[in-house]
């Protein structure tokens, strides 16, 4: 098996909801450049995204990390922000800690990490309240 | 290694050698960057082109042409039907009436005449039909634009099933009327059904359809010839005759090639309307993304204007559009609910049809990918950005290709080369890796000899010094 790896970042700025959107749009150019099947483009791509705007409506700021092998993908995300108290509760949907401010611009309805979850392959979710939040997307090319 | 696959795309858009200036006006202003410059001459990518014509229009010596059959073909069928969209009529002043049109059109020998749009009627409740039961597959695309449908084959893949899978309207009213001729004891083929069509989209559609065998359609002719042809008619014509015009359609039917057209009458959902390709592309992204949420159905059309913009139109888009509207208002009701439009020729139940208006699948065929083995890509994509890096992005297009970016994935293709770059070129001459006979052979081999013929500023060379 060939051990071609790929190694990206990008920053996300908290509360830039305007500029929401261009990692996974730079994620899924790679990966269809990559000729990955379309449904794995898909479900990466709403994961990454539910997870970034995750960091923009609660943390001040985060990084995105995204490593690709011929395998599968892992995106790392990193943010400085609240954290997350109760993260089996966070996971119900409906459950959403948004402000209403938050919630008039269309996002924090509580789908945002039951969403995710349905489309990673593997989900892990770390947090300390007070320091940040770490999530860890995983989805595999070829099943 | 893309080349030898090229031939198993159908085109109806050609690029005259003769003709071309090699000036890369078509090059820079392509949206899916499937045109380079080599030898002085506009090469196609035909993997890449979607016919959407972009290139048609800004071609300032007429060297790109769009393939037409031979009029004369109309003659090897005794039944002569010609298939005339609702934005012909509109090319004409309004001291034409629709009446002098048609009769001109059975004038050069058509047996029948025909509104495309008598099919839509059928068509939007099939459509609403299918958004119905194809919930899950939201936003649906309307497959209506062939120049849409293959844009997204070649660069949103992942959209393929979005594409609603029913024929457009010209095809109905196609199958339609040979069915009704064929039943009225016409040998089929004997029948001959020619479309005008007001772009080159329309023609491949027809040439090499996607998502079936073979077109219903027998022939194609393009709108601007056939208007020629009509306005010498109607220019001779002494007096005036007397000929009831076309047959009564509904407004949402002389519409519905209109931006709005279809949209506007999709009862489940929300629907939106985007016209003119590069704001199809820009939401198609969006989607993509998933950033667009809540959106049933998609009307996405490559003109601007759609049809009325289409490229054979010799019309003015906007008056065009203008002109189609009266004639809706005219009509009566331009939600198309009057008795006579909902009976019209096409019984909504007609079993015939709904048997044969599904299409097949739309497949993708990626033209982003830059290869079918995964670890090949990434070496690929890591070299494409490592040479992107260190180009000048000043996007010039004097290396032959459209961007610093399509040239590295030329080079890295093995389609060009990285000495092509006029900015690459300087930096080796300054590090004496490159003579100056080696770098004017690379530009002559881009651009032609003689745009730089060492003797064809001889008079100027003083002045410029």
């Amino acid at each position: 098996m060939s051990s071609e790896k790929m190694h990206f970042e990008y920053r996300v700025e908290g509360g830039n909801f305007s500029e929401a959107g261009y990692p996974s749009s730079q994620v899924k150019k790679t990966l269809k450049q990559l000729n990955v099947e379309g449904n794995v483009i898909k479900r990466t791509v709403v994961a990454l995204y539910e997870a970034e705007v995750n960091i923009v409506a609660h943390a001040y700021r985060g990084v995105i990390a995204v490593d690709i092998d011929t395998e599968k993908i892992i995106i790392t995300l990193t943010d400085e922000g609240p954290g997350i108290a109760d993260i089996k509760k966070a996971m119900e949907i409906g459950y959403s800690t948004a402000t209403p401010e938050v919630r008039e611009m269309g996002f924090g309805a509580g789908m945002g990490l039951s969403n995710m979850n349905t489309n990673a392959d593997k989900l892990s979710i770390t947090s300390e309240v007070g320091t940040g939040t770490i999530v860890e997307i995983m989805n595999y090319f070829h099943k | 290694m893309e080349r030898k696959t090229d031939n198993q795309f159908h085109h109806a858009l050609k690029f005259r050698e003769d003709l071309c200036i090699g000036c890369s006006h078509c090059m820079n202003i392509c949206p899916t960057e499937a045109i380079r410059v080599s030898h002085g001459k506009a090469q196609l990518h035909a993997n890449r082109c979607v016919d959407c014509g972009e290139c048609y229009r800004v071609c300032p010596v007429g060297a790109i042409i769009v393939e037409q059959d031979d009029f004369e073909n109309i003659y090897k069928y005794n039944t002569r039907v010609a298939l005339i969209p609702s934005v012909f009529s509109g090319q004409f002043p309004d001291s034409v009436s629709s009446g002098e049109i048609l009769s001109a059109v059975h004038e050069l020998g058509f047996t029948h005449v025909i509104e495309v749009e008598e099919g839509v009627e059928f068509l939007n409740d099939r459509f609403n039909e299918y958004i119905r039961e194809n919930q899950a597959k939201k936003p649906l695309i309307s497959p209506f634009c062939p120049a849409v449908v293959r844009l997204i084959q070649v660069k949103f893949p992942t959209l393929a099933g979005n594409i609603i899978l029913l024929k457009a309207p010209v095809d109905v009213t196609a199958l339609h009327t040979r069915k009704e001729l064929t039943d009225q004891g016409i040998a089929s083929e004997d029948i001959g059904i020619f479309y005008v069509t007001p772009c080159a989209a329309k023609i491949v559609a027809v040439k090499s359809p996607v998502g079936e065998e073979k077109s219903v359609i027998d022939g194609v002719i393009n709108m601007n010839y056939l208007y020629n042809k009509i306005f010498k008619i109607l220019r001779q014509k002494k007096e005036k005759s007397e000929v009831t015009g076309f047959s009564h359609l509904s407004g949402k039917s002389i519409c519905w090639s209109l931006t709005h057209g279809e949209s506007g009458h999709m009862t489940q959902g929300r629907s939106l309307a985007i016209d003119e390709i590069n704001n199809v592309i820009e939401f198609l992204e969006k989607v993509e993304n998933e950033e667009i949420d809540g959106i049933d159905f998609l009307e996405l059309r490559a003109c601007d204007e759609s049809c009325a913009g289409g490229i054979l139109c010799p019309g003015n888009r906007f008056m065009t559009v203008d002109k189609l509207r009266k004639r809706a208002v005219k009509s009566g009701d331009s939600k198309g609910n009057t008795p006579e439009s909902k009976t019209g020729k096409i019984s909504m139940n007609d079993s015939f049809l709904l048997e044969n208006i599904p299409l097949g699948p739309v497949l993708p065929r990626s033209i982003i990918k830059l290869d079918d083995n995964m670890s090949e890509a990434m070496i690929k994509m890591k070299r494409i950005y490592e040479l992107n890096r260190v180009l000048p992005q000043v996007d010039c297009g004097i290396c032959g290709s459209p961007t610093c970016k399509a040239l590295s994935e030329d080079v890295v293709q093995n389609q060009a080369s990285i000495k092509q770059c006029i900015f690459v070129q300087k930096i080796l001459e300054q590090n004496d890796k490159m003579d100056m006979q080696e770098s004017i052979q690379i530009m002559k081999s881009i651009w032609s000899d003689n745009k730089l013929d060492q003797n064809s500023l001889k008079d100027e060379i003083n002045e410029i010094n």
